[in-house]
């Protein structure tokens, strides 16, 4: 079972709660991006086995978008925050690196 | 005019716990900036409380305030009164960002009394139920078995029990299955 604590509501949600968005921080490639660029945007996904980031919506609850970085084979969550972000908080970044000193952000 | 109705008007099962339709009950969402001072004022004015907090439930007289998500809150009250309250946030809100509107026949709403409350709960939601984790005060959103309600406790062993009017019968069902004489876990 998955728990993920929704950093608006403070609930520590279970995963039935929630409804996955897929991988966080994507930059989005629109009208005038080349073809690559676009294909890129809407289908290649690195799914990395590790440390992800991924989007959450608290569905059954709040309504929010947020954000978590987990580990994909453990399930091992590093933390959530709020999605007004355009990459991972440096608090996020230290508790990754506190449990993986390999890691190293692509 | 038309006759107003409840969902399941005088619905009511006995079992562990007694779970029974509250019949009609005023409720207002509001939306806007909660941390503004505008809103603070209206909603004393109109409703008698304070902002709740995050995930809190605040109640004076026959009127509650609940938090439901960074800018949204439910006020409960008297279904007569939610159409004059609705407008008195508003008339109090001037030209201030907001939405407030009596959506009182959106939802249906249960009174589920006795003892076992926590268990009859606990079996249809994975919200936390133990007494650390959701106490009075509090307003918790979350998945009643396949579909979206509320609870929050009115008393020590009452709690009220939220969904939206189109699944009214399927979650007083069951609440009445998970009360059902025989189906005691005793967890909590
Ligand atoms: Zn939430």
């Amino acid at each position: 079972m998955l728990l993920l604590e929704c950093p608006y509501c403070g609930v520590k949600a279970d995963e039935t709660e929630l409804t996955p968005g897929g991988e966080a921080h994507l930059k989005r490639f629109g009208p005038g991006s080349t073809d690559e660029a676009f294909e890129e945007y809407l289908f290649l996904r690195p799914n990395p086995k590790g440390v992800h980031f991924e989007r959450w919506r608290h569905a059954h609850g709040c309504g929010k978008w947020f954000l978590a970085a987990r580990d994909t084979a453990t399930l091992e969550v590093f933390g959530t925050y709020t999605a007004q972000t355009t990459e991972p908080p440096e608090h996020i970044i230290d508790a990754i690196r506190a449990k993986r000193p390999d890691w190293s952000q692509a | 005019m038309s006759d107003l109705a409840s969902a399941l008007p005088g619905a009511e099962a006995q079992g562990l716990v007694t779970v029974r339709e509250a019949g009609l009950v005023g409720m207002v969402t509001f939306r806007g900036d909660l941390s503004a001072p505008d809103t603070a004022a209206a909603i004393k004015a109109a409703t008698g409380c304070d902002v709740p907090g995050q995930r809190a439930v605040v109640t004076e007289g026959e009127v509650s305030v609940a938090w439901m998500s960074p800018d949204e809150l439910l006020v409960i009250c008297p279904h007569d009164a939610a159409t004059g309250m609705a407008a008195q946030i508003s008339a109090q809100m001037g030209a201030a960002h907001h939405l407030a509107l009596n959506v009182s026949d959106a939802r249906a709403v249960f009174e589920v009394a006795g003892a076992g409350w926590r268990d009859v709960l606990a079996k249809v939601s994975p919200a936390d139920l133990s007494r650390e984790a959701f106490g009075p005060g509090e307003m918790r959103r979350t998945r009643l078995a396949q579909v979206a309600g509320a609870f929050w406790m009115t008393g020590e062993e009452t709690v009220r029990v939220i969904c939206f009017r189109s699944v009214a019968r399927y979650v007083f069902d069951l609440l009445a299955l998970s009360a059902k004489e025989g189906g005691a876990v005793g967890y909590h």
